[in-house]
């Protein structure tokens, strides 16, 4: 079998995508479908939220993609820290706006869902402080890469920024817990999906699930590919000016 | 004891600038690197200098024998003079900044601070860091650059000093130090060649 | 190395250093909040510790991008980097140069300022320690900010973007201390992951901050 690092190499990841993508996106658009639909047309209202629950399978699927995008990009940036793989930086590069926004479909989501379950549209829970937080993790993360011309440079410290705030990311989880137990007791508004439901329920969520982490393999894929080719075409504009 | 480079290779921004560098200097000899702007001269002295990594070759010199001194000297304004060596010369372990001083003119302003000096005496301050290194193979960028006549020749003394007792140094100039001993290297000779893509080839855009 | 500390004490007292610069800013910031809230004591005692601790980060922020910048525009920072103290040295000693001017100032005038906001009595001694804990974490992490952005255009607003998320726990831990010392309640907990923060932060972040620095050197 081939090694996994071969995939590292740009010409290698480009042929190898050429015919994956569009399997992956073609899987991602179907499985999406069959969950959504499932989900919302052939399952029972929930006798205490009514039909308002359904919206469970897009903000449940999109914040769980929040922060395994993170988890991606921090794995991305090690690899390349580690074994300087081009193809690894410019995945981490091009997950970081994915993440954003499925982070920002979770905020939404959960708003729109709050609002008639809770009677507020935001509240300082932990879950949602953290939420909010990973956003803006996102947010410096990409503005650092977009504030850096060298391509290897901006890899190098994006990546760093990627460690860091991954450790300062999980602090803040902690702290979030921590102080909204502090002063605020029991006021604690989180409903953990999957916890009281049923099969009826959890089937469409699993396939709604995967069919968000193929979406964001997709677009991953896609904007890896599209990183790759704006490289090349900065080379071959470099090696006009130089000749 | 020397500077060898042996077929250094050296980058900037992703691009190979020089290639097959080779050249090498023993104590008491100096080195002058000419060439056209932009042809690698200060992406060279930075890899001399440890800043940035070689591209490929190697670099061969005892550890911590290199001074660099860049386009910028490193002055601060609100510093004296004296303040100013006795900074660097607490961050190399060396103590004594009088004869550094006294070589390069600068006594009579040692109580000045460095923003009341003109465009020259900076120069002069900054290359007198580099006496206070007490390091033998100097690399130096455009050294000379708004000095003075008398100034440039009180330089190419200092350094012909240096030399004397047993320094190197590595120069890129353009204008005639008064170093007659002093080897020249023409780095146009060594520019990379530029990569050839083909066709649908993405492994040549990443080096 | 402490040759480089006294160099950035000196620079910073010196004229056009910046020193005070903070310390100006948490004193108006301490003004401007009773102004646009109302000058209810009840009210202000609430909020004390939080603004108070808000205004420390704020006030920390305001001279990080002074930590590097100015040292890599005349070029001493690449002399820095080939001089023969090791670079996660110098970047500690420039944290610790940028907290006894801009921290420990902070921490000094926090009482006076605690007396504008009817901070209540019990507080007072939860916010001088809490902030002598959690400054160092913050100019360690400014420094880290700073390293990562030094030499890029429009380097100040990201450099915000970038250290204030990195800010959060000590933020949230600090004023914690201050709020339970207020209300009389134990503050061992939220004191001990301060000073783990703080720990954390100054012995591994100057490593992470050097590496970030090398690479923007090059």
């Amino acid at each position: 079998m081939a090694s996994f690092w071969e995939y590292a190499n740009p010409l290698k990841f480009m042929r190898t995508t050429d015919w994956l993508l569009p399997i992956v996106a073609i899987a991602a658009v179907v499985v999406t479908s069959i969950g959504l639909i499932w989900g919302f047309f052939f399952t029972p209202d929930d006798f205490r939220q009514g039909s308002t629950v359904k919206i469970v399978f897009i903000h449940v699927p999109a914040a769980m993609m929040a922060i395994n995008a993170w988890v991606m990009m921090l794995v991305a940036s090690l690899i390349w820290l580690i074994r300087r793989h081009h193809v690894s930086a410019l995945a981490a590069k091009a997950a970081a706006p994915v993440g954003l926004v499925m982070t920002l479909i979770g905020l939404i989501t959960g708003a729109v869902w709050g609002q008639p379950m809770w009677g507020t549209w935001w509240a300082w829970d932990p879950r949602l402080t953290s939420f909010l937080i990973l956003f803006l993790f996102y947010l410096g993360y990409i503005a650092l890469w977009s504030a850096i011309d060298d391509p290897d440079t901006g890899a190098d410290l994006t990546a760093v920024l990627c460690l860091v705030g991954s450790v300062f990311a999980v602090l803040s989880r902690y702290a979030a817990i921590f102080w909204n137990q502090g002063l605020h007791q029991g006021a604690s508004l989180s409903v953990a999906p999957g916890t009281r439901m049923d099969w009826a329920y959890k089937a469409p969520l699993y396939i709604s699930m995967t069919g968000f982490g193929l979406i964001f393999l997709a677009l991953v894929l896609a904007g890896t590919r599209t990183e790759i080719r704006a490289r090349r075409m900065k080379a071959l504009v470099t090696r006009e000016r130089m000749a | 004891m020397g500077l060898n480079v042996r077929d250094l290779a050296c980058a900037r921004g992703g691009l190979a600038m020089l290639e097959g560098v080779s050249f090498s200097i023993s104590p008491g000899a100096a080195l002058v690197l000419r060439g056209p702007n932009g042809c690698g001269k200060t992406t060279l002295l930075r890899t001399l200098a440890g800043l940035q990594p070689a591209f490929g070759g190697e670099v061969d010199c005892p550890p911590e024998a290199i001074a660099y001194a860049a386009h910028a000297d490193g002055l601060k304004a609100t510093l004296s003079v004296s303040e100013n060596l006795q900074f660097w010369a607490a961050i190399y372990g060396t103590r004594d900044i009088d004869t550094a001083l006294e070589q390069m003119n600068l006594r009579a302003l040692a109580g000045r601070a460095a923003q009341n000096l003109s465009a020259g005496q900076k120069r002069r301050l900054g290359l007198a860091r580099l006496m206070v290194t007490g390091r033998p193979i100097w690399v130096l960028d455009e050294p000379t650059v708004s000095l003075d006549v008398a100034s440039v020749a009180l330089f190419g003394d200092v350094v012909r000093h240096h030399l004397a007792s047993g320094g190197m140094a590595v120069i890129a100039t353009h204008i005639d130090l008064g170093l007659p001993e002093a080897e020249i290297l023409d780095l146009s000779r060594f520019k990379a060649r530029l990569p050839e893509f083909g066709v649908g080839d993405f492994n040549e855009a990443f080096l | 190395m402490i040759a480089l500390l006294m160099r950035d004490l000196r620079l910073a007292f010196r004229a056009g250093g910046g020193f005070g610069l903070g310390l100006a800013f948490f004193l108006i910031l301490a003004v401007l909040v009773p102004l646009g809230i109302g000058p209810e004591p009840q009210t202000l005692a609430r909020i004390a510790p939080g603004i108070l601790w808000v205004g420390a980060l704020l006030a920390c922020l305001l001279s990080l991008d002074r930590i590097f910048a100015l040292d890599f525009e005349d070029g001493s920072l690449d002399l820095l980097a080939t001089a023969p103290v090791p670079l996660e040295g110098a970047v500690s000693m420039k944290a610790l140069a940028h907290w006894l001017t801009t921290g420990l100032p902070l921490v000094l005038i926090s009482p006076v300022l605690g007396l504008l906001l009817f901070l209540p009595g019990e507080a007072y001694l939860w916010l001088i320690v809490s902030l002598a804990l959690g400054t160092p974490a913050l100019s360690v992490i400014g420094t880290f900010g700073a390293a990562l952005t030094v030499g890029l255009k429009r380097g100040g607003l990201l450099l915000s973007l970038l250290v204030l998320p990195l800010y959060i726990p000590t933020l949230v831990f600090g004023a914690e201390v201050v709020s339970r010392g207020a209300m009389g309640l134990a503050v061992d907990t939220p004191l001990a992951l301060l000073a783990g923060i703080t720990a954390g932060a100054v012995a591994i972040l100057p490593f992470a901050s050097a590496h970030v620095l090398r690479i923007n050197l090059r």
